[in-house]
């Protein structure tokens, strides 16, 4: 079953979740950095999934071109730290801005003049494509040949200016991660929770009982295209490079639907759970593959995970697992 | 019928290519009032509820709601306006369970999530869907289904309900509780309820009014009493053959 709205915590629910947070946190003190360079990893793709959640596990809109918003998020405070030294954070909020102007844009286009279901994803691939050439040719933030952060070597972990150790990125992404958690869990319990999964469901049904389907599916987009952006903006000053082909790749938007689909789509903790295994398992794939010899065997992975869910589990792994675990939304 | 009506319909028409769906229809329902749309299968009584509802917009005519025009609003306007309709091919939100269904409509009235809970379960109890509250909607028979569809628009709090053939598919014991639930609630509500049904046996007990269209035209319309006399409506039952049979367009 997809996505009921989830009720108040119950008492195991809550350990749960309590027992998960206290391993998140305790985790890259027991590892080694490689280990916490992979749960970096883990996390962008946990919180990047959560992020296109909101639009198409709630809202039902189906989005193949979030690179999109990775990419003006990145770009956006990438470029005014390096031209005029503003400081990351306030840089990530003007990317917000500008990812929630042009998911909003193009959400606002496309259904006003009713394009929807499949046609619609087919215009987000169009819109991440065409920016990322666009961006090929955009000399002020260095078109082709990239654009570079300046890498310091500080003595300690300076969050504010977003420079530091993957250990600091990783607690900053857990940090969003469980602040989509909680913002995803909120917005579910509230009238627009249950406008979104009504549209999802039903739209004309949704239009007659009051519903401004067109403002609600705008908002969605809008929403989770500046919830994105934040990602795209850590992204950039973690990897400290930027080149268009790989911001806003195809590939990128691929993966960021792949962890919620396996983990459980349009559920709130399904991405997190998605890209656990996902980004796990393909980097024992990509591991094994080296040692071996064996080239792809990562790809050969991701595609026949899709392959057994949508065969086997179709709802997804969380659906599964949380009933195994009784930790299904509690009843009044 | 006395003083303004609650709902006025004033020669509405509606053309599908080549087809009159709707043609120059006028009546109304009073406040409180329960009136019947009936016809044979393809006399215009759905397309009558869209153009209502909002759904389709008519040629001419125009339809009045406590006196304000209502024309081409778009169907979630005309839902806030005070105007509660179901679907005739049941619209279920599937996924989501038969309580959170009627809150979505209970939304409408409210924003406050523990407010929806609450009106959504006394709507439940009233239809008689209270122990499928947790069930998820899509696991619903045909006959909650149209319930559920009755439900959910009468969480909108509207001032008419538009009912379109929730009665099919109940049992001669099932139609007599729904005619039971509905006039209640046009008594204890005042809300008006403007139906169209093919089950006689409810159109006879529960309407105060009905019209009868044909071919798109509003060929008599009068008391239960009056309607079924009537020579002309013998006529378009009788004369055509069923007055019951598959979903009209």
């Amino acid at each position: 079953m997809r996505a009921m709205a989830a009720r108040d915590l119950s008492p195991r629910r809550a350990a749960a979740l309590g027992l998960f947070v206290a391993v998140m946190l305790l985790l890259p003190l027991l590892v080694n950095a490689y280990i916490v360079s992979v749960l970096v990893v883990v996390l962008f793709s946990a919180y990047f999934g959560q992020s296109w959640n909101i639009m198409t596990g709630f809202a039902g809109q189906l989005s193949l071109g979030h690179a999109l918003y990775v990419g003006l998020g990145a770009y956006t405070s990438a470029a005014l730290f390096v031209h005029f030294g503003l400081l990351p954070w306030l840089g990530m909020l003007a990317g917000m801005a500008v990812a929630a102007l042009a998911g909003g844009a193009i959400a606002a286009l496309s259904f006003r003049f009713r394009v929807g279901g499949v046609y619609f994803a087919l215009l987000t691939i169009a819109f991440a494509e065409f920016t990322r050439i666009l961006f090929d040719h955009f000399g002020w933030v260095g078109a082709t040949e990239g654009l570079f952060l300046p890498v310091a070597n500080l003595a300690h972990d300076d969050p504010l200016r977003l420079r530091g150790s993957p250990r600091m990125f990783y607690y900053l992404l857990l940090a969003l991660s469980l602040a989509a958690l909680a913002l995803s869990h909120h917005l579910l319990n509230r009238r627009v929770g249950y406008y979104w999964q009504a549209i999802r469901e039903d739209e004309e049904a949704a239009r007659a009982l009051g519903i401004d389907v067109f403002r609600y599916k705008v908002a969605a987009m809008a929403l989770s295209a500046a919830m994105t952006a934040l990602g795209g903006g850590v992204l950039a000053f973690y990897d400290n490079n930027l080149y268009p082909d790989t911001v806003f790749a195809m590939s990128r938007s691929i993966e960021i639907i792949t962890a919620p689909i396996i983990g459980g789509l349009g559920t709130l903790f399904g991405p997190v759970l998605g890209a656990v295994l996902l980004t796990g398992l393909g980097e024992i794939m990509t591991n094994l593959s080296n040692a071996a010899e064996i080239s792809g065997l990562k790809q050969w992975f991701y595609g026949a995970a899709l392959l057994a869910i949508v065969a086997l589990q179709p709802s997804g792994l969380w659906p599964w697992l949380r009933r195994r675990l009784g930790l299904e939304e509690g009843r009044r | 019928m006395s003083a303004a009506p609650l709902l006025e319909v004033r020669a509405i028409a509606k053309r599908f290519r080549g087809l009159q769906a709707v043609d120059d229809v006028s009546f109304a329902v009073p406040a409180g009032g329960i009136v019947a749309l009936i016809g044979p299968n393809g006399a215009g009584k759905t397309t009558t509820f869209n153009l209502i509802a909002g759904a389709i917009a008519p040629d001419s005519g125009s339809v009045l709601l406590d006196g304000i025009d209502i024309t081409g609003r778009r169907p979630d306007q005309a839902c806030r306006a005070g105007i509660g309709r179901t679907f005739q091919l049941v619209k279920p939100f599937g996924g989501l369970t038969v309580l959170q269904n009627v809150m979505v409509g209970a939304f409408t009235a409210t924003a406050d999530r523990a407010a929806a809970r609450q009106a959504a379960a006394e709507i439940l109890d009233r239809l008689g869907l209270a122990d499928k509250a947790e069930s998820a909607a899509r696991s619903l028979t045909l006959p909650e289904r149209k319930r559920l569809e009755a439900a959910r628009a009468l969480a909108t709090r509207p001032k008419i309900l538009l009912l379109d053939e929730v009665m099919a598919g109940l049992r001669p014991t099932e139609i007599d509780r729904m005619v039971r639930v509905f006039s209640d609630l046009a008594r204890d509500t005042g809300i008006a309820i403007l139906l169209t049904e093919h089950v006689m046996r409810a159109v006879m007990a529960l309407s105060h009014h009905i019209v009868v269209l044909h071919h798109g035209q509003k060929i008599c319309e009068g008391t239960p009493e009056q309607v079924a006399r009537d020579p002309q409506v013998l006529e378009c039952y009788l004369g055509h053959g069923q007055a019951s049979g598959p979903a009209p367009a």
